[in-house]
Parts: C-alpha cells; structure tokens; sequence
C-alpha cells in the first residue's frame, strides 16, 4: 500500500479517526506522517503497571465476566485471594507464587515472555541451585550426543552427571 | 543516625562518568523480599514495625563492610514532609516512598549512590544511582550491597521464579536498570518521538524525569527495562546499554546537525535561555527546568563556554520546591519559591547580585 499523501513511499502508518462519528482512515509513510503531525509520542501519564496488569488477567473474557474459577483461590499463609490480586494486581506474599500457580503461569508468560529465573541466586543454597543448573545443562549435551548416536561422549556426560549428583548428597 | 540533611548533593549529579553530556544518570534497581512475611501492603502495626527494625540492624551491619560509608538508617517518620520530598527530588526515594510514612525508612550510603527503600511495595529495594553511563558499575554495586544484606537477612527466592515480589512484573531478577538521558536535540529537530518509540519495541519503556506517570519536562526522558525475568542481570544491562549508545549517537547527530543547519537559531536559543535565567526575578519551576535544558545544550554544543555542566545539573535537583525550602530553612509560599529560586540560580550562574 502506498501513502494516502505523497503516493511514493510505502505507507507504514495506518490510523483510523473517529470524528463525529464519521471515521475515515489514513494510511501514511512515517516521512509524511512526521509532516502532518500525526505521530504523537504520548507519555501516558496516568498510566499504571497495576491497571495494566488488571486488565490483563481479565483479558479473553467478556466485560464483567471474571476469569472462570469456580472457587477463589486462597493463600493458605497470607489468606489474600486470587480475586484481591486480579483486582490490585498485587500479591500477598512470597507463598502466593505457589498457591496460584496455575494462574499466574500465563500472566508471567504475557509479561515476561518466559516464566524460568535464569538471573542471580541467592548465596546461600546457591550451590545446589548452580549444580541443578549445571546438571540440567550436562543433560540437554547428553539428550544431543545420543541424538547423535555419540555414545563415548554420552557415557562420559551421564557419568559426570552422576558424579554430581552424588556430591549434592 | 537518623539524621536526613546530607552535607552535599548526592554523587550522581557531579556531571561525571561516561557521555555525561547527554546521560545525566544510570540508576539500577533490585527488588527483594524477607521470607516468611507477608509483602509491605498486608502487613499489620507488629510485623511492619518487625520489618523496620530488622532492616535497621542489617543497614548497621552494612557498615562492618566499610564500602558504603557511614551508612544512615532515616524513618520516615521522623523527618519532615519537606526533607521527604527533598528525597524524591534527588531520586533517593520514590513518589510513592514519601507517602503514608508511619512505617517506611530509608537507607543512605554516606555518598548516597546507595539508597534502600524500606516497606515500599517490596520490603527493600536498594537502588543504585551514579553519574553518566554507568549501567555496569551500578549493578556490580547494587549486587554487593544485595550481597551484604544477605547475610543479615534471608530473601524469599523461589528456584523457577527466581526473587518474589510483590508484583508479577518486577519477579525474578527483580532488577530495573534505567538511563535518565537529556535529548534536547533530538525534540528540537523533531525525532525524539521516533527514536522513542521503537524503544518500545524493545521491551524497554519510556519515561519523564520522576518515574512512573511524570511528564518529560525539560527534555529528560528515562529508559528502562520492562522484562525481569528469563533473562539474566547482565543480559538485561547490556540490551538496555546498547539501546542507549544507539541514542547517544542519534542525539550527537541531531545536534551536529543543528550546529550545521541552524547555527544562529541555535546560539540564539541557548544565549537567551542563559540570558533570562542570569536576570530573571521571578522564576517558576517549569520555566527554570525548560531554560536549563537549553543551557545545557548549549554547553553541551560548546556555545556556552562559562558554564559548567556539573552546575546546570545540580540546578535541575535545587530549583525544585523542596529544595529551595529546605535551603531557605522554612515553608515558602509558591511566589517566594520563584523569588528563592531566581536568586539561587543567579548566584549559581555566577552573577552579581547588583548586575
């Protein structure tokens, strides 16, 4: 598609006004777009990650529909529910990760993009942590080397696996 | 030690580190819960007043390790509103920190690049704030003090999610890195809207001088990471470090560009802007940081040769109102502000009080 303006350049943005109810709809290169005005960096400001976060959770279903639990949810440590976090988009405590697990799963995925902790752990137990990590990657080497019909070299990945397993104990 | 009045301004206003001319600040962020207690917004008098008092004995074991100084432990409560906004001005603490205080503190390091914001929304977050491009440095920093804290207290941590906090938005690293950049160039040739928006694209965000919900005034934009978790610190760090070197460049060239296409515009601009801030009586806020910013372009271009840039910076922290209060050493009503605040810039600039 060719911009609505100076009918040369590919047209990059497309908006659509309403006006009185009429809409009509625009569809501009970024050079022309520049021009007229029509971009506008907006910085939001009453914007807020909670709300966002809000609006999330309520998201696939119809306005005023909650997300289909039949029972709300209740943190066994804190007593907060799933319905106090879908509402503040706070928790209630560290416990609360667990007790709605199967729920927050998809949120962190929406916001993360990935739902596994690769960063820094803490000092202490963080020698198991590293050696579980290192098993795990030890593995992924031993799933590919037999993949590859690789035997010396998978023999030699599991024997170092178990070595490290038997110095966790 | 609960002293509040620091002796100088915080260090991250000194105008030094790396591409300080447009990087006024690289600022990182971790968030980090005790385990076993519930987050800040749940607790009842018992556990929040637990919280402040175990806080207070780790920032006392914090100055064992003698890195951070004579660190100070500062209830909230026990300083005044306008030494608590003066916090938020100089980024020591957040909007939200400085607010319904009965249970909230703040740690200091004695240079103040470090400050731990006790029962905001996660019980601690300790921030770290230096001059310029020094996303790295801050985040080695703000490792160690995590490091040290460590060994007083321990940090809920969950091994697939990795630190637990009170937002799903902030779990995992809990890290958040942020640039505060000067890009006068840039809105002035009319790019900054596109050089910020596909930053957005990268899963970083775009904000005004104060955070969350603040207006860019004065042409100061922060940037930082959206995405906590599944990536590791040094990952995050370095995507957000080169998303910022690449608005290094785009801000040099609208500025070289400037000096090539409008060269007596420019100079006009920025001598004016030097030109009212020397002579003005009456000063607002507003104004005072819009004029700064076309000092500091024009510094920055080598326009301005008698001004230096460590006091365009620290003018940007000290013409806001609870400073000029807190200089003044009692309320002002808005009008002496402007008053206070024309004459502080003058002195600062160097100008004689009878020119």
């Amino acid at each position: 598609m060719l911009c609505d303006e100076c009918k040369k350049r590919p047209a990059t943005f497309h908006m659509t006004k309403v006006v009185n109810n009429e809409k009509t709809e625009l569809h501009l290169c970024e050079q022309c777009a520049r021009e007229k005005g029509e971009i506008q960096f907006s910085m939001e400001p009453d914007f807020s990650i909670h709300q966002l976060l809000a609006g999330l959770l309520n998201y696939g279903g119809e306005a005023g529909v909650q997300p289909a639990l039949e029972k709300d949810v209740v943190c066994g440590v804190c007593g907060s529910t799933y319905d106090e976090f879908a509402r503040t988009g706070r928790l209630g405590c560290s416990h609360c990760y667990e007790e709605f697990e199967d729920q927050l799963e998809p949120i962190i995925r929406r916001v993360h993009g990935a739902s596994t902790h690769t960063g820094k752990v803490p000092k202490r137990g963080a020698r198991s942590l590293m050696v579980k990590r290192e098993v795990q990657s030890i593995r992924n080497q031993l799933q590919a080397a037999i993949a590859h019909e690789d035997f010396e070299l998978a023999a030699k990945l599991r024997d170092q696996i178990k070595a490290m397993e038997k110095g966790q104990e | 030690m609960s002293d509040a009045t620091p002796s100088a301004m915080p260090r991250w206003m000194d105008g030094t580190g790396a591409s300080a001319d447009i990087v006024l600040s690289s600022r990182v962020r971790l968030a980090r819960n005790l385990e076993g207690v519930p987050f800040p917004h749940l607790l009842d008098q018992r556990q929040a007043t637990e919280v402040l008092a175990a806080t207070r004995k780790a920032a006392l074991e914090l100055n064992k390790f003698g890195f951070l100084g004579t660190v100070r432990f500062v209830p909230l409560a026990e300083v005044t509103p306008v030494e608590r906004q003066v916090l938020v001005e100089e980024h020591l603490i957040s909007p939200a920190q400085a607010k319904d205080v009965q249970y909230k503190a703040v740690i200091l390091s004695q240079a103040e690049e470090v400050s731990i914001m006790v029962n905001e929304e996660d019980h601690l977050r300790i921030q770290c704030l230096l001059p310029g491009l020094q996303l790295q440095e801050a985040w080695a920093l703000a490792s160690r003090v995590d490091d040290a804290l460590e060994q007083a207290m321990t940090f809920a941590f969950s091994e697939s999610r990795g630190y637990l906090t009170a937002c799903p938005t902030n779990v995992g690293t809990g890290l958040r890195a942020s640039v505060m950049m000067h890009l006068p160039a840039l809105v002035l040739t009319n790019q900054a809207a596109r050089a910020l928006n596909s930053v957005g694209q990268l899963g970083l965000t775009v904000r005004g001088l104060y955070g969350e919900g603040t207006e860019a005034i004065g042409n100061i934009f922060q940037i930082s990471n959206q995405i906590t978790l599944g990536r590791a610190e040094g990952e995050i760090i370095d995507h957000l470090s080169a998303v910022v070197a690449k608005i290094i460049d785009h801000e040099r060239q609208a500025a070289a560009a400037l000096l090539r296409e409008a060269r007596d515009q420019v100079e006009d601009k920025v001598s004016r802007a030097l030109g009212i801030l020397s002579n003005a009586r009456i000063m607002t806020s507003d104004e005072a940081i819009r004029l700064l910013s076309d000092v500091r372009l024009g510094v920055n271009m080598g326009i301005l040769t008698k001004v230096p840039l460590k006091a365009a910076n620290e003018l940007l922290i000290m013409t806001r109102p609870a400073y000029l209060q807190r200089l003044a050493g009692r309320e002002l009503s808005p009008f002496e502000r402007d008053l206070q605040r024309a004459a502080l810039i003058r002195t600062k600039l160097g100008v004689r009080q009878t020119a």
